[in-house]
């Protein structure tokens, strides 16, 4: 039977977009701290920390999210460890948040300007300290634009989770199509309503980058 | 723990193989494509038009803001309803080209926003027209400015052709699931294609370093002095 698209089917795709943001918390919280400790072992004196760090973000960053949902959605039962959709998905995603969040905050560690590191060396601070009460704290400032304008990346890169079967908003909108057959009206919606979550993000991003700025010049 | 056993999947080669060559063939189109929309777009947001300029920031934002994927089924399933028929590649070609447009035309317009306003006053002093002034003083400079942000935009572009195996273009990844529903292989499989993905990623970047030299004299000429 061929239902047309109404409120009803709105509201249902609504309803979904419900597990996008679940995912997205997911994995931005994930890779948050995965990425910190990413970004941490890449600032690290010790070489094979770095080594391992950099070829962790080139590794992950120069393949698609795609392939790497796939490698963690197969790897894990081959490893004879069972999850549900949802579970394997953030999985997933938190492996790709954490290889950009860890290089995002490198960026961000290393553009503390190096008389703050020397400053807190000149103290006695030990380096733990000094990364803790020293430079975190400045670089937080620093990071906090990219790393909203990058939760736009993540809310729209848990759409690739669909694939692996995991029913989020533009799955949603696949199961739609196929009862609806007006594709322009599912995934039109399906795409504003993906519009409505990302673009405050967007200009929040946009704002915060212009006040950093605005205080740096002053 | 199970063994990985790559054999049954190299003796696929052919298919990888070929699969490997149409994601090079569709990313090199939509990358071509996509600069020309970006330049394009770049320039109408900088234009005396608001109705240029509003057009214009509306299709990035908007493209920006929603996944790759959904606007592939849009095209592929949406365009066919509006009474236009169009195959999987082509509907693949469009989406990854608009989308890498909006995406190069604001890194595009950062290069242009840069241009400082005496440059723009000397090429009108040497008495150059709007149009040269508009490509030899603001666009190319420009370009070269934003070219390595623009090469990795590029690369994310290839990568993104990955989700053409969804709407059955038979690139790399499809190539890859075709050969893991012969050989029951997954991870094997998976972890070859991310190999593949790796290396053309490398390979992408390097080109784009060669041909930013080629395209942008100045760089090669300050290369050299290093």
């Amino acid at each position: 039977m061929i239902r047309s698209f109404g409120p009803a089917e709105f509201t249902f795709l609504v309803e979904a977009a419900r597990w996008t943001v679940l995912l997205s918390l997911l994995a931005f919280i994930g890779g948050g701290v995965i990425g910190m400790v990413v970004a941490l072992m890449r600032v690290s004196r010790n070489a094979m920390l770095r080594n391992i760090a950099a070829g962790w973000i080139s590794v992950v960053q120069g393949t698609p999210v795609l392939i790497v949902l796939f490698l963690v959605f197969y790897g894990l039962p081959f490893l004879g460890l069972r999850f549900p959709p949802l579970v394997a998905a953030a999985l997933g995603m938190t492996v790709y948040a954490s290889a950009f969040l860890g290089d995002i905050w490198r960026g961000c560690i290393e553009a503390v300007p190096r008389q703050q590191w020397e400053a807190a060396s000149s103290l006695a601070l030990k380096p733990a300290q000094r990364m803790i009460y020293v430079v975190l704290p400045q670089a937080v400032r620093l990071a906090v634009p990219p790393t909203v304008g990058f939760m736009v990346q993540i809310v729209k890169n848990t759409s690739v989770a669909s694939i692996i079967g995991f029913v989020e908003l533009t799955r949603a909108g696949t199961l739609m199509n196929n009862v609806t057959f007006q594709p322009f009206w599912v995934f039109g919606s399906v795409a504003l309503l993906y519009f409505a979550m990302c673009w405050p993000l967007s200009v929040m991003s946009q704002r915060l980058e212009r006040r950093l700025h605005a205080g740096r010049r002053s | 723990m199970p063994s990985l056993v790559f054999s049954d999947v190299w003796a696929q080669f052919d298919t990888l193989l070929s699969g490997l060559l149409q994601t090079v063939w569709i990313s090199a189109v939509a990358i071509v494509l996509g600069v020309v929309i970006g330049v394009l777009c770049a320039v109408a947001r900088s234009a005396r038009s608001r109705l240029l300029r509003v057009l214009a920031a509306g299709y990035v934002e908007g493209m920006r803001n929603t996944p790759f994927i959904v606007q592939l089924f849009l095209v592929f399933f949406g365009l066919p309803g509006l009474g236009i028929q169009i195959t999987a590649i082509q509907a693949g070609l469009i989406a990854l080209t608009l989308n890498l447009g909006a995406y190069s035309a604001e890194i595009i317009r950062a290069g242009i926003e840069a241009t400082h306003r005496s440059q723009i006053e000397a090429g009108a002093a040497l008495g150059l027209r709007r149009r040269d002034i508009l490509l030899h003083v603001v666009l190319l400079p420009a370009l070269e400015r934003v070219w390595p942000a623009l090469s990795s935009q590029f690369v994310l572009t290839m990568l993104a052709s990955s989700i053409l195996s969804q709407i059955s273009v038979e690139e790399l990844s499809s190539a890859g699931a075709l050969i893991d529903s012969r050989t029951y292989r997954s991870m094997e499989v998976y972890i070859i294609l991310a190999g593949f993905y790796l290396g053309l990623t490398m390979l992408f970047r390097l080109s784009f370093d060669l041909a930013g030299r080629f395209l942008f004299p100045r760089r090669r000429a300050v290369a050299v002095r290093r």
